[in-house]
């Protein structure tokens, strides 16, 4: 069994102290694996992304949060940042103002090693359209090369762990399968990924293991293979119909789920 | 005639080119921060008393300059970490952090007229506003050359900090989303409160190239600061460009309006042009509307 790079145990998330978003989340990330989080709307995703990268104040209320040995619960976004945790947001968080060279520059914060160039280089060789693009306003660019902009980077900061909240959001089916290449291509390389994503069937084609969350809960964990044959979630991430019909075509109640 | 309106633009231009370092320095702040620093004209007062009393102690003009530059950009920084961060921990909102700026700005007047006194006292600039030398059809004064040089060179370097310099993208960044930022490791706070003391010592050369034409007392930047104010809305809050066309502007309309309608009107026209440019245009000449932030 590969090493735990980060480990989430039991946190509790409150929105305006009062409203919770996560009921005692435990999750379990190993070291060079790509791990996905799905769920509907609301389940608390992205507030588990954003709880882990720091940018809640105050939060997790309880639990705690270990990357790599060391406990991380309540510390600056700054300071999680230094670590190696890389967070691209819902919304890819680019600098719209600026240019497309100025915020891969801006990825190089802080980076004065040897690896620099090699890094950009396997940057513009994973998405040769941004180095076409240059000089562009990151605004200008289309959604599906503003996402490979954040991915880009996002990887120049050399990260241990890779937070990815809904990366195929708002994509073509066809971009969106570009972006989950490059996905693979960063794994390959050895960087741990939390992707949080809707689209179970992608999310679940380049994971290993992952889990499912609903309203604040983990209620199924395991390996991609095992989570895509679970009839659940077959039936409601994956819309592959396993409820036979019913003899007037349709289903009078929806299905109990078993978690 | 031609002569007359050379040389009241002229004019304009030198004092528009004040009015341009006190709005660059609010256009800064705001930007990065979205506060309004009404607090901005009374460091530039403190300073410039600084640079009074080092004066009047026989120290050289360029190190009174220097120490005076320090202390605004020393006061800017010490009000963001020691008051604006901590109301931000305490949860306050913008208008509450508007509202302590104006509390800065009553301290600080407290502090210059308990320390100073409010007798106006005169700066003794080495720079002589009676000298003056004739450039074709107009007469131009040594300070206004001076005030203008100042107000090209603060404009310059201003440009290069922020457009070709790390720390200067680091800024632009930052101002643009402090959330992404913080996420690249970027130290939000440390670029957020070197925008405070840039935009505090920008201020202070405004000051201590007004005062020689004005009398030192403890509100002399309050109507400068108004004018740089007016000239930021006019050009767009949030645009660094803007606010330096938008103070050429302003003093140029103010010396025509002196000159050719009348003197007492001069220093109303600001404030009517505050209120046409939000009726017409509330970005501003060259501003962008903000993108509503989620």
């Amino acid at each position: 069994m590969s090493e735990t790079l980060l480990r989430v145990a039991s946190i509790e998330t409150l929105y305006f102290d009062r409203i919770y978003a996560l009921f005692g989340v435990s999750l379990e990330i190993h070291e060079g694996e790509i791990f996905t989080v799905l769920g509907p709307n609301g389940a608390g995703k992205t507030t588990l992304l954003r709880t882990i990268a720091g940018l809640l104040k105050d939060q997790p209320k309880k639990g705690e949060i270990v990357f790599g040995g060391r406990r991380i619960d309540g510390w600056q976004p700054e300071a999680v940042a230094r670590l190696g945790i890389v967070y691209v947001p819902e919304d890819r968080g680019l600098f719209k103002e600026l240019t497309v060279a100025e915020n891969l520059k801006l990825g190089l914060w802080g980076r004065h090693d040897e690896g620099v160039k090699g890094d950009l280089a396997f940057v513009y060789g994973m998405f040769p359209i941004l180095s076409e693009r240059a000089r562009q306003q990151a605004e200008t660019l289309s959604g599906g090369e503003q996402q490979m902009l954040a991915l880009g980077r996002a990887m120049l900061r050399r990260p241990r762990l890779l937070m990815l909240d809904e990366p195929s959001l708002g994509l073509a089916p066809r971009i969106a399968r570009t972006v989950y290449d490059a996905l693979a291509t960063i794994a390959q390389r050895g960087t741990t990924i939390l992707l949080v994503e809707q689209n179970a069937r992608l999310a679940l084609g380049v994971a290993r293991r992952g889990a499912i969350l609903e309203a604040g809960r983990v209620v199924l964990e395991g390996t991609a293979r095992e989570l895509a044959d679970d009839e659940n979630v077959r039936e409601v991430y994956l819309g592959i119909g396993v409820a036979e019909a019913s003899t007037k075509g349709w289903r009078l109640y929806r299905k109990r789920r078993r978690w | 005639m031609i002569e007359k309106l050379l040389q009241y633009t002229l004019t304009g231009f030198s004092a528009g080119s004040l009015y341009a370092l006190v709005a660059l320095g609010i256009v800064l702040i705001y930007r990065s921060t979205r506060v309004l620093n009404f607090a901005h004209g009374d460091i530039a007062t403190l300073a410039t008393f600084v640079s009074f009393s080092l004066l009047s102690h026989k120290y050289s003009f360029p190190v009174a300059f220097v120490v005076s530059l320090l202390v605004g950009a020393a006061v800017g920084i010490a009000f963001y970490f020691g008051v604006l961060v901590r109301a931000q921990r305490a949860g306050a909102n913008l208008l509450g952090m508007v509202i302590l700026t104006l509390g800065l700005a009553l301290v600080i007047e407290g502090v210059v007229v308990w320390h100073w006194g409010a007798e106006p006292v005169s700066l003794p600039f080495p720079i002589s506003d009676t000298k003056t030398y004739r450039v074709g059809p107009v007469v131009v004064s040594q300070l206004s050359i001076a005030t203008m040089a100042a107000g090209l060179l603060g404009s310059l370097l201003l440009y290069l900090l922020v457009q070709k310099t790390r720390l200067g993208l680091a800024m632009r960044a930052t101002s643009e989303n402090v959330m992404a930022a913080q996420t690249l490791g970027i130290p939000t706070r440390m670029v957020l409160s070197v925008s405070w003391g840039v935009a505090s010592a920008l201020g202070v050369v405004a000051g201590i190239f007004l005062a020689p034409a004005l009398l030192l007392d403890p509100f002399f930047m309050l109507d400068p600061f108004l004018k740089g104010f007016a000239a930021a809305v006019l050009g767009g809050l949030n645009s660094l460009p803007g606010a330096v066309v938008g103070a050429l502007i302003l003093g140029v309309a103010e010396s025509l309006t002196g000159a050719y309608l009348s003197i007492q009107f001069k220093n109303t026209l600001a404030f009517l042009i505050i209120i046409v440019v939000l009726l017409l245009r509330p970005e501003g000449l060259l501003g962008k509307q903000f993108k509503e932030r989620v």
